[in-house]
């Protein structure tokens, strides 16, 4: 048997992944859910045709978007989740102590249930008792919020779909109202590589540094996306992401990763020329 | 050669089925239009699709003909009258303004008066001119808090008809464009003991006839003939619309008068929409009419929480100038948040990417219909909160107030369109009367008409609109520094 998962990355580009066996495949409200399991990244999560997660390589991702923010701010006791109702996220926030309460907040439950029935890995943070998981709109949920989280993290999907209304203007208003004045926005901030992936992530950038103060853009190496090369948005009230980064005490804390060092936030902050160069030509537009 | 004939239902489109049918018969063309499905123009078909260019055809013996209907075309006005509740249904490729000229030049004539509210869309007052009958006004209310005209008052239309005993027929806005709906049975029933008829502008409308708890739609309210735009709430393509006839009204003459200005090449794009549309709203309009007041239902209260918004609804109910309102119909005050409409119309725009269906000095309106989808709804809430926390100016900002400015008819439009004049810098034109046209745009109701005559207060008023940043529409200055008047 010969059977793959393709994924079209550009008209022109795609990536192919041989399956072993599909292993759940149903219809939400808001989008076709799909689990495989594969040879090469064991099994992975496919929303609306778009990989989401493989076993092998999702460590990265949430490794990314929560360690960098949680070592430059230096009291983080409540968190927003927006999005990321697979777990991966929350399960790497609860390596803190410090954190009291995180607010998970997904528009589809479906995708929750499906993940914690095939993928325990990443859905075993939505577990500690400190998570509380709302299922609706994000947009909606945080227009309410004021002055009431020391950190947001937008696990969105692509700027399509059900995860649009995350990349819009209004959002990030919202969230800068929702956090506190020393608050932090991370957001999943698409890949500057491909064309059409490169205009969504200067669009939410535009946005952001029209919302925030401070608002840098780093980046992580993740094979099953497009392009491999992705972006996160780090976007704050205060802190600044370097100068503030803390790791003397971050390293005290002894938490083990797999991809993320306090050597490589660094780094991550240091982004190629041609990334530099269409970030800053949306910074000084109009 | 003796044709069977079929039944028909609600579940049939014959235009569309004839389409098909002609399709699967793959004829040559040596017909208009010149593209030839598509072939003579590719970088077209390119932008709107094959099957779109396909569809574009000219009449023939298997699709009928809109100026003269025997088949398909007749079969579709009939089913759509079916649907309307009304004697006779015309499809409309003009835009419902030419279902609203061909319906007021249907029933009068040079020097006939009609009756009808000062906020009546612009193309009423273009059929004015058309056919050279007088307009009697009636003051609409005035909504002063929040800056709306209203409905007519069954007393104001009263007293029109007692003053105007001659005049020829009533039209009634069915609703406003802010779902302002007066007492159209009522008014229906007084201009019809007055030997008169009643007209209705239903361009904001259509959902009436299909869904539940909405306001009454003219036909079932005994009006005479309606112009609905199938294009706005019906879902058809945009310039599509209907013309309804009751039973008072010959819809053979009407045809004769569509056919002095409707085209001789009407779109099949168009009347196979408005064919598709009428089934869907007969099929499924119910239900895809109580989702869409649900939402709206839901963006008031949402929005009513953010705080000095006004979402209004069906509380300005008052029994006479506002006898009924169209829940689906998302209008907001905007004014104690400091902002003029207009100015959230277009922050919403250029900051948000939301575009609205208008603003004016102080209401933006966003318009709901069987397309919109819950998450989309949450983004323009969201966007609504932010442009308070970020632009709010607090409820002290003086803003002007949208007035009611009684006209001041000195000729008939008609005559006054086509007499000489003079053009003058817009001070010196006090006093004068005016040859041409002014709207705020939106919600395009005259400022000005031809053969008003100028006022102060209708200059300052001009002034202002133009400072807020309405568009101001109609007169041959596009800046409006300079008015015809009549030497």
């Amino acid at each position: 048997m010969d059977l793959w998962f393709s994924e079209q990355h550009t008209k022109n580009v795609k990536l192919s992944i041989r399956v072993d066996k599909q292993l759940c495949s149903r219809e939400s409200e808001f989008q076709r859910i799909d689990v495989f399991d594969s040879p090469e990244f064991g099994r992975f999560l496919v929303l609306d045709g778009y990989m989401m997660l493989t076993e092998k390589d999702e460590f990265i991702y949430h490794e990314m978007i929560t360690h960098v923010p949680m070592a430059v701010h230096p009291h983080v006791r409540d968190v927003l989740v927006i999005g990321g109702g697979d777990g991966g996220a929350c399960r790497e926030l609860i390596r803190y102590g410090e954190i009291e309460h995180i607010d998970l907040v997904d528009i589809d439950e479906e995708v929750t249930k499906v993940c914690r029935k095939y993928l325990p890995f990443t859905a075993c943070g939505l577990d500690d008792p400190r998570v509380h998981v709302h299922f609706e709109d994000g947009l909606k949920f945080i227009r309410t919020k004021s002055d009431a989280y020391d950190l947001i993290i937008v696990d969105s999907t692509d700027p399509f779909g059900p995860g649009e209304g995350l990349f819009t203007r209004e959002f990030y208003g919202n969230c800068y109202k929702a956090l506190r004045d020393d608050g932090i926005m991370v957001n999943q901030h698409e890949s500057p590589f491909y064309p059409e992936d490169a205009l969504a992530c200067q669009r939410a950038h535009k946005r952001i540094v029209e919302s925030f103060p401070v608002s840098r853009v780093y980046q992580a190496h993740i094979p099953t996306y497009p392009s491999g090369h992705w972006l996160f948005g780090f976007a704050s009230k205060k802190y600044h992401p370097l100068k503030n980064l803390d790791e003397k005490r971050w390293n005290a804390r002894g938490i083990k990763c797999r991809y993320y060092t306090t050597t490589l936030h660094k780094g991550a902050f240091y982004i190629p020329a041609y990334v530099e160069e269409l970030l800053s030509d949306v910074e000084h537009a109009d | 050669m003796a044709e069977e004939k079929k039944e028909l239902s609600q579940k049939n489109a014959p235009i569309y089925e004839a389409l098909q049918e002609m399709h699967r018969m793959r004829l040559v063309p040596f017909d208009v239009p010149g593209h030839k499905r598509g072939r003579g123009n590719p970088e077209l078909t390119a932008l709107l699709g094959e099957k779109c260019m396909n569809l574009d055809v000219n009449s023939m013996k298997c699709l009928d003909n809109l100026c003269h209907p025997v088949s398909v075309i007749r079969d579709a006005e009939t089913l759509a009258a079916e649907a309307f509740g009304a004697a006779h249904a015309f499809l409309m490729v003009g835009g419902t303004t030419s279902a609203v000229q061909s319906m007021i030049l249907s029933v009068v004539g040079r020097g006939d008066e009609i009756i009808l509210p000062r906020n009546v869309h612009r193309s009423v007052m273009g059929a004015l001119v058309l056919c050279g009958a007088l307009p009697v006004y009636v003051d609409p209310d005035c909504d002063d808090d929040l800056g709306i005209s209203l409905g007519m008052s069954r007393g104001a239309v009263e007293a029109a008809i007692k003053a105007h005993p001659n005049a020829k027929a009533v039209l009634v806005n069915n609703p406003t464009y802010y779902g302002i709906c007066s007492d159209i049975k009522a008014i229906a029933d007084t201009a019809h003991k007055a030997g008169m008829l009643c007209l209705a502008d239903e361009a904001h409308g259509t959902h009436f006839y299909f869904g539940a708890g909405l306001p009454v739609s003219a036909m079932a309210a005994d009006a005479d003939m309606a112009a609905v735009s199938m294009h706005k709430s019906g879902g058809s393509l945009t310039q599509s619309s209907l013309l309804l006839v009751g039973s008072r009204v010959e819809a053979g003459y009407v045809r004769q008068v569509i056919n002095l200005t409707q085209t001789t090449s009407a779109s099949y794009l168009l009347l196979s929409s408005l064919d598709i549309s009428r089934r869907n709203l007969a099929l499924r309009g119910r239900e895809a009419f109580a989702k869409v007041v649900d939402m709206a239902d839901y963006a008031r209260g949402e929005i009513n929480d953010i705080g000095d918004y006004y979402a209004y609804g069906r509380e300005l109910i008052n029994g006479d100038s506002v006898f009924d309102f169209d829940v689906t119909k998302l209008a907001v005050n905007t004014l104690k948040v400091g902002l003029a409409g207009i100015e959230v119309y277009s922050l919403l725009r250029d900051e948000y990417d939301i575009q609205i269906e208008f603003g004016d000095l102080g209401n933006i309106l966003a318009y709901l219909s069987i397309g919109d989808r819950v998450r989309d709804l949450e983004r323009l809430i969201g966007a609504l909160a932010e442009v308070r926390r970020r632009f709010g100016r607090g409820s002290s900002a003086k803003l002007m107030k949208q007035e009611y400015i009684e006209p001041n008819v000195a000729l008939s439009p008609q005559e006054a369109f086509y007499a000489d004049s003079v053009s003058l810098p817009l001070e010196e034109t006090s006093g004068m009367v005016c040859a041409e046209f002014v709207m705020c745009y939106p919600p395009g109701i005259p400022v000005l008409a031809p053969g008003e005559r100028i006022t102060p207060r209708v200059l300052e008023y001009i002034r202002y609109a133009k400072e807020k940043g309405c568009q101001m529409t109609g007169p041959e200055d596009p800046d409006i520094t300079r008015l015809n008047v009549i030497k």
